[in-house]
């Protein structure tokens, strides 16, 4: 079974990802790769409470992530990564580990230095460029925030920018 | 006399705002104690500052949608670090208009007060049980 959704999230466990996505793909793991909460016991307890007693849910660095992202394609479970931000992505994705994978962008916000792309999606000028080198790389991007919602390619996002 | 408590209801989309609303429309009540904040278009840092700058430095109830997801998220990672905080979680009306009359309680015996108050907010019957439950409440 491939990783059913590969989505960049700042507010990473939330309503959007464990109802809206987590229903109609039927998700059974979520891996919220994070080096910070990985090692903050406190933080993953946070998070777990918005997890179902359905769906396992698991912490992992960068590092760790790298590892055994490969053995998550394989396994029968269907698998939901979450990570915070592009630059996470960037990390995951060295040597061409999300060659052919789907990134769905779902979720970064307003801060110092970004612009509005759409209501849920605000970029900065190095983000846009961590992008572009992704889809070189040959992630496929998009963004959108539910299943309901239109798909918009790379391309349409960074147009302008 | 204790300071007393003021109420922040983070919610999603425009459900603080009418909470908000109905309060002031059922009790009377419009002292800006309780007050709405929406997690809409804010980031997990964006919402926690948010959700401090509307609490200042009086004791606090943060009310929230539902017992997980950002808004319960923020409210949970703040109170870690923000004293005189209490979270209700999965608020409704009834906890809202108790709210409003005992802000003077003590903070905890207010939280106390306000779950139980909210859980015997909730009822529910069905057709097939329509007539027991006509019967049990004329007694």
């Amino acid at each position: 079974m491939p990783i059913v959704l590969f989505r960049v999230d700042e507010r990473l466990i939330h309503g959007q990802v464990v109802v809206g996505w987590g229903g109609p793909l039927h998700v059974d793991r979520i891996m919220v790769v994070d080096d910070e909460i990985a090692a903050s016991p406190w933080e993953q307890e946070l998070y777990c409470l918005g997890v179902p007693p359905e769906i396992d849910a698991s912490f992992l660095s960068v590092a760790d992530a790298r590892r055994l992202l490969p053995t998550w394609r394989d396994e029968p479970r269907r698998v939901v990564v979450l990570v915070r931000d592009v630059g996470t992505t960037a990390r995951i994705a060295e040597g061409g580990l999300l060659r052919d994978e789907e990134v769905n962008l779902g979720g970064i916000h307003h801060a110092a230095g970004r612009d509005r792309v759409l209501p849920y999606l605000f970029l900065s000028p190095a983000e846009r460029d961590q992008l572009r080198a992704l889809a070189v790389d040959g992630v496929n991007l998009s963004a959108r925030d539910l299943p309901g919602s239109r798909r918009v390619p790379l391309d349409e996002l960074l147009a302008g920018g | 006399m204790s300071e007393e408590v003021r109420g922040l209801i983070v919610a999603h989309s425009t459900l603080a705002e009418g909470m908000v609303a109905a309060v002031r429309q059922i009790s009377g009540v419009d002292d800006g104690a309780l007050r709405p904040l929406t997690n809409e278009g804010k980031g997990p840092e964006g919402l926690m500052e948010a959700v401090n700058r509307e609490l200042g430095d009086a004791p606090a109830i943060i009310f929230t949608d539902l017992p997980s997801g950002s808004c319960a998220f923020a409210a949970r990672k703040l109170s870690i670090t923000r004293p005189r905080t209490g979270i209700v979680c999965g608020v409704n009306l009834a906890i809202l208009l108790d709210f409003v009359f005992h802000r003077d309680l003590p903070l905890p015996q207010l939280v106390d007060r306000l779950v139980e108050k909210g859980r015997a907010g909730i009822y529910g019957t069905h057709k097939e049980g329509a007539e027991h439950a006509d019967r049990a409440l004329s007694r």
